[in-house]
């Protein structure tokens, strides 16, 4: 699909907007629906498209594969550390009242970073299976 | 969705048989955001017909477009398929009616939750709230679940185009 122009310049038009929308999942998802899995799944949607429309060569480019696989473990490791850190200022694990002198600023607080793991994983799984089976069948050629 | 399946089950190109699972998933979740769970219907529109529909369309890409002709016919999984259906049907007639105010689900914790959710944590979104903050620790573990599928299939299709390179 590398050489239809309409694809090219529509998807040129939407991807902003489907990156802006997965920023307004993940940053609304206090107060409407979605949180941390709807936004990576869109992340990823949203490379995904362009890797489909541009080849993957283009996509890896953009988003190489080292920092996809480090994004799957950064995820974890960030929800984790949440949880450490609610230990290390003298409350249970994932306690997040501890985070801030104000409880409710530590629950928010919490829940974001909590919340920014979970997409971090989930994008960056979903990205690393799409590569993978991609890469086998080649649907850059 | 009764017509889908109906396609579905009868279609031997596995092309059709992938948009039309698209097709599915994008009907539940019209049929999720009816019931008022909308955080579940955008993971169904997004991931059930986005991310795997490519996914699977990725998988069809290594392998034939027609699904081979079955060796035998299959009355067998399709009597122990509705002996399965109508044992949830024979389970779910006993259920509370929904949105029954009376029923245990809504006795239980949900109380608490919605009363006292929003002060707790000053998160007007009760899905968010009991997610991440509430069952933090289920999160947690489908976080890690997610990352486990990852790189397992990250382990799987490694190690095979390494064979493959090794062949050459």
């Amino acid at each position: 699909m590398k050489h239809d122009l309409v694809l090219r310049v529509v998807a040129k038009v939407f991807l902003p907007f489907i990156l802006m929308f997965a920023l307004y999942v993940q940053f609304h998802g206090d107060f409407g629906p979605g949180g941390g899995f709807q936004a990576g799944v869109i992340v990823a949607a949203a490379v995904i498209f362009y890797a489909l429309i541009y080849g993957l060569t283009n996509a890896r480019r953009v988003v190489p594969e080292p920092l996809v696989e480090s994004m799957m473990a950064a995820g974890v490791l960030i929800y984790a550390g949440v949880g450490v850190a609610g230990i290390l200022l003298g409350g249970n694990f994932l306690d997040y009242f501890v985070l801030d002198h104000n409880p409710v600023a530590g629950q928010h607080r919490g829940i974001f970073w909590v919340e920014a793991g979970v997409a971090i994983t989930v994008s960056g799984v979903m990205l690393k299976i799409f590569y993978m089976f991609a890469d086998r069948g080649r649907i850059d050629e | 969705m009764a017509v889908t399946v109906v396609v579905l089950a009868r279609n031997r190109n596995l092309f059709a048989v992938i948009v039309l699972s698209g097709l599915y998933s994008f009907l539940m979740a019209t049929v999720l955001v009816a019931l008022d769970a909308v955080d579940v219907a955008m993971t169904e529109a997004s991931v059930g017909a986005g991310v795997s529909t490519v996914l699977l369309l990725g998988a069809l890409h290594l392998c034939r477009s027609e699904e081979a002709r079955p060796l035998h016919k299959p009355w067998l999984p399709l009597a122990v398929s509705i002996a399965c259906g109508v044992m949830l049907v024979y389970g779910s007639l006993r259920l509370p009616a929904f949105s029954d105010p009376a029923a245990p689900i809504h006795t239980h914790v949900v109380p608490r939750y919605l009363k006292e959710g929003p002060q707790e944590t000053g998160v007007p979104n009760v899905v968010t709230a009991v997610l991440a903050s509430y069952r933090g620790y289920d999160t947690l573990g489908e976080t890690t679940v997610v990352f486990t599928a990852g790189a397992g299939v990250v382990a799987l299709l490694r190690r095979r185009r390494n064979r493959r390179d090794k062949q050459k």
